[in-house]
């Protein structure tokens, strides 16, 4: 095999324009973090690492057969809910007053990470599996499936990840074709007992929301997260402070800035302009996400590209809506930015199955 | 026909799907309009809002405190100065158990309970989100040891600055006061005079004496630098400098070994001195003893301190000079003769004949001379150097209150001299329209007699009757006493104080001779005061008081052995020399001193012999003279 053979080989199951969007992401991500890790190269080396492996399981899954996943997406589910219910048993590691983390003796893992792929490929199965008779209840058996680990994992308490596996699995469901009844009515039911959710929220979860409607309350303590966001953003301006010069970055006002806070550093350093860019570099991966997902060719896959494409989206809506202050602070990473290991593998994992569908758009045609 | 309709229902399927998938993108470009539209709004609409924000986060103006002024004596001895050292400060509102805190502290530095209760004071007195002094003068080794352990105490500072200091202690207390931490009242009057900004950063300014009433002065203009900063408040880097500028030195009028010597002729009595240069008006020494150590007050005094020092008998906080009141006694009596003169109440030649007490015309109350039986034939020269009351008695009565009150108040009696120096009083001149006032009661004739002879309602403090005496000495031309010769501004160029002339009395030379030349037989023998200037080769002029403290009853004769110590009589001196061209004046008090002659003239003629000399006095033969020769 030659090189030439080799990089057909490589290629072959890859999205070119899909790989080259994701390339540029993994460049921003690379050079953003130096910045906001004030020079720190082993910050972005790990990050090197952390990208490396993403892509090589990218890669790994764009080249498998479609039907080992849809195999899969059945024993995964049930492993996933396993690993959720353990995290409330003694195994759970609490950190910061949540328990998110399951420690398994060599390593501690999170399991919420897993079902953000794991929810949507076992709706989307399901529904696939049901296809010829579909019918209101498996509407409600879908929901079901992805109401119980959405609730486990809110209740550790984890807000970013409850809702970004919800507004996935709310995506399988709407693109399933749930009829637009349920969906008013279920959204009034929610309203009406928000109250309720109200009350059962925790502490801090409720300060937070309350923060967002005033930030300034509280400016050193819940508030500070959001209005140093903010400041970090409207200071930007137009063309921003200039790389590496950002002052409330580097002056550490910033909290968190090389994960969840990280779109600020990018705002304050590159302004208006940078993120207009960076949204367009956005609408291009998910612009891409749509074609791929109108083309696909089953239930299966059309359902998981969707949902994958719109959470993709819901991701970075969220975490840009929370720096800027028009979200509370949930704790959602910057997708393909934020610093962080696992949150990459899960979103470049999603993309392998996006590519292994645009592969597999022509073959499995009926 | 079965997979016809699979096929339909198939396309009708990817059609609906579709369509939500193009509702899908519409969500998501509404939603991104949405973000657009924030990023726009923080970033164009409210980019100064953040711009500053964002500024006001990562600059702080840091304040420079300037250096305070020098106080210097005449001669450049310093009287207050300025020395670096470390002292180890909390900052309360990072501090959540305090007392735990301190007994860590009291590990690695001494903190004595005396500390401890003066840095509770201190905390009572201000609310501050900076940092108190709990020690100060650390050592270098203390220094090093909290140093070392600084992350173990979160708000606890170890900060090098500069610490007033008084060389001369409680010799110069109540003339040069002292700085204090500032506190709310400070602030408060900062504020209202609109000099606030330029003591962020200050923490100490005058509460006494000249580092009160020269604190514009001496405190200097606070400098500026912008620092960037990083969230734990942290500096960075510095952006901009604006340098302090140090507060002007003060040269006083005064001469610190004068008032050493002063201090020391003193002893263990009470009382106070103030000499004045006549012909200009310079204050060149101002004691009032007992004084106080000014450094307590410094970082704020302790309770038990402050209530040992306040509740003495000795009233060490008093600023006698300034603020003590005494009735002159005789010391009047030179002021009265001239205002006989220039009345014409009495000749210089009319001579009465003193039988040893007065009576008003009509009545059987004896006013009695303090010499049982009289001085015989007394004309006015003879009335001065011997003090007859019998004289002035009768004196005051034809004179009348009235002119009495207006003849004296022209020497200042009953005013404010107008010295430099805050919290002067007044004294007292009495008149019929003050006590209609004060007591709602008329002036009796008697109220004329006592006033006389400076007793009665009469009150004057030693700064006032050194004044006077001043006046007097330099023929009737005065001059503002003053404490500041020079003020030396940090940017140089001196600025001396010009001598200002208040008035001139336009006194008969002939009246002033007679008045004078009777002073100067005050100290000649014969006189009262003839033992203290004994042997002096400069001519001394002088007249002794005594100051009542305890009433003495009709027929009863006052006897200092029979009443307790604080119950006897103030002795006064007022002086001047050379006689004939004086270029020193003074007044000394000597509380509870008994005879003017034999306590206070004494300390007069130590303080002219330095002055006049250059002669560190030796210490003089204890004169136990009779009674009748140094009465006053």
């Amino acid at each position: 095999m030659n090189a030439r053979q080799l990089k057909q080989r490589l290629m072959m199951n890859i999205d070119p324009v899909l790989l080259a969007a994701l390339g540029g992401f993994a460049l921003v991500s690379l050079v953003l973090l130096y910045s906001a890790s004030d020079g720190n190269l082993m910050r972005v080396l790990a990050q090197l690492g952390n990208i490396a492996v993403a892509f090589t399981a990218m890669w790994i899954v764009a080249n498998m057969p479609l039907h080992y996943l849809m195999r899969a997406a059945f024993p995964i589910y049930v492993l996933g809910m396993i690993l959720l219910l353990l995290v409330m048993t003694p195994l759970g590691v609490n950190s910061h007053g949540a328990t998110r983390w399951l420690n398994i003796g060599v390593a501690t893992i999170q399991p919420s990470e897993l079902m953000k792929l794991a929810v949507p490929l076992m709706m989307a199965w399901y529904f696939e599996k049901n296809e010829a008779t579909l019918k209101l209840r498996n509407y409600f058996v879908a929901a079901i499936l992805l109401l119980l680990p959405v609730a486990l994992i809110a209740k550790q308490p984890d807000l970013g990840t409850a809702i970004l596996i919800g507004a996935s699995g709310f995506y399988v469901l709407f693109l399933a074709g749930l009829s637009w009844r349920i969906m008013i009515g279920s959204a009034l039911a929610a309203a009406a007992s928000a109250p309720f959710l109200w009350s059962a929220l925790h502490d801090y979860q409720r300060h937070r929301i309350l923060m967002l409607l005033d930030p300034s309350q509280d400016a050193l303590g819940k508030g500070y997260h959001t209005i140093q966001g903010m400041i970090a953003v409207g200071s930007g301006g137009i063309l921003g402070k200039g790389y590496l010069n950002g002052t409330q970055t580097h002056l550490d006002f910033l909290p968190e800035r090389t994960t969840d806070f990280i779109f600020a550093v990018w705002s304050e350093e590159f302004g208006l302009i940078g993120n207009l860019l960076l949204l367009g570099l956005y609408v291009f991966v998910i612009g891409r996400g749509f074609i791929i997902t109108a083309n696909a060719s089953t239930y299966f896959t059309r359902l998981m590209a969707g949902s994958i494409t719109l959470t993709f989206f819901t991701y970075a809506f969220v975490n840009m809506g929370m720096v800027s202050g028009i979200l509370p602070v949930v704790g959602v990473p910057l997708p393909l930015i934020s610093y962080g290991g696992t949150s990459m593998l899960t979103l470049m994992l999603g993309f392998g199955i996006l590519m292994n569908i645009q592969t597999n758009k022509k073959l499995v045609k009926t | 026909m079965n997979r016809y309709v699979e096929l339909k229902n198939h396309q009708r399927e990817i059609y609906y799907f579709r369509l939500r998938l193009v509702l899908s993108l519409g969500f998501v470009v509404v939603m991104l309009l949405i973000l657009l539209l924030r990023f726009f709004y923080l970033q164009v609409v409210r980019h100064d809002y953040f711009h500053t924000m964002a500024d006001s986060n990562r600059i702080y103006v840091v304040p420079i405190v300037p250096n305070r002024g020098l106080i210097l004596d005449r001669n450049g001895v310093v009287m207050a100065q300025n020395y670096s050292g470390y002292t180890l400060e909390i900052a309360p509102s990072k501090v959540a158990d305090m007392d735990a805190l301190i007994a860590e502290l009291s590990k690695l530095v001494e903190i004595t309970p005396k500390d401890i209760k003066r840095f509770q004071k201190l905390l009572t007195e201000r609310q501050t989100m900076g940092t108190m002094p709990i020690r100060s003068q650390l050592s270098d080794e203390e220094v090093a040891r909290v140093s070392a352990q600084q992350y173990r105490f979160p708000g606890v500072e170890v900060k090098a600055r500069l610490f007033r200091e008084y060389p001369f202690t409680d010799m110069t207390s109540h003339l040069i006061g002292y700085v204090g931490r500032i506190n709310q009242n400070d602030i408060d009057q900062l504020d209202e005079d609109d000099v606030a900004s330029n003591y962020l950063g200050s923490d100490y300014i005058g509460k006494t004496g000249i580092e009160q009433s020269y604190e514009k002065d001496l405190h200097g203009k606070t400098g500026f630098e912008q620092v960037e900063v990083d969230a734990g408040g942290r500096a960075v880097r510095v952006l901009s400098r604006t340098a302090p500028q140090s507060g002007s030195n003060l040269m006083l009028t005064l001469d610190a070994k004068l008032q050493e010597v002063a201090e020391t002729a003193f002893g263990e009595y009470r009382g106070a001195l103030v000499a004045l240069d006549p012909t200009n008006g310079e204050v060149l020494a101002f004691v009032s003893k007992p004084g106080y150590d000014p450094g307590l007050f410094i970082d704020g005094i302790d309770t038990e301190t402050w209530d040992e020092l306040n509740n003495s008998p000795d009233t060490p906080l008093n600023n006698r000079a300034l603020r003590g009141q005494y009735p002159p006694g005789s010391t009047i009596k030179p002021f009265m003769a001239l205002a006989g003169l220039f009345y014409g109440t009495r000749s210089p030649t009319h001579a009465i004949s003193d039988p040893g007490y007065y009576m008003l015309p009509g009545s059987r109350h004896q006013y009695r001379d303090w010499k049982a039986g009289g001085h015989g034939a007394v004309d006015m020269f003879k009335s001065i150097v011997i003090s007859c009351d019998t004289y002035y008695y009768g004196l005051a009565t034809e004179m009348g209150i009235d002119n009495m009150h207006s003849y004296l108040s022209r020497f200042g009696f009953g005013q404010k001299t107008g010295l430099d120096m805050e919290g002067e009083v007044s004294g007292l001149l009495p008149s019929p329209e003050w006590k209609n006032k004060r007591y709602q009661q008329i002036w009796y004739p008697g109220d004329t007699v006592s006033a006389g002879i400076g007793q009665g309602y009469n009150l004057v403090t030693p700064l006032q009757l050194a004044y006077a005496t001043a006046i007097l000495a330099n023929d009737g031309v005065a001059f503002q006493p003053h404490l500041i010769r020079e003020k030396r501004p940090a940017g140089g160029g001196a600025v001396m104080t010009e001598p200002k002339q208040m008035f001139d009395l336009k006194i008969d030379p002939e009246n002033l001779k007679l008045v004078k030349s009777a002073m100067e037989a005050v100290t000649k023998p014969g006189g009262t005061a003839a033992v203290a200037s004994y042997g002096a080769t400069y001519r001394m002029a002088g007249k002794t008081g005594t100051a009542q403290v305890i009433a003495i009853k009709q027929g009863e004769k006052y006897d200092a052995k029979k009443v307790s110590e604080y119950n006897r009589d103030h002795a006064w001196f007022i002086a001047f020399a050379p006689a004939d061209k004086p270029r020193i004046a003074m007044a000394v008090l000597v509380e509870n001193g008994g005879h003017g002659g034999t306590t206070a003239a004494p300390i007069a003629r130590k303080v002219m012999d330095y002055y006049l000399l250059g002669k560190i006095p030796q210490p003089l033969p204890v004169v136990t003279g009779k009674a009748g020769d140094q009465s006053d």
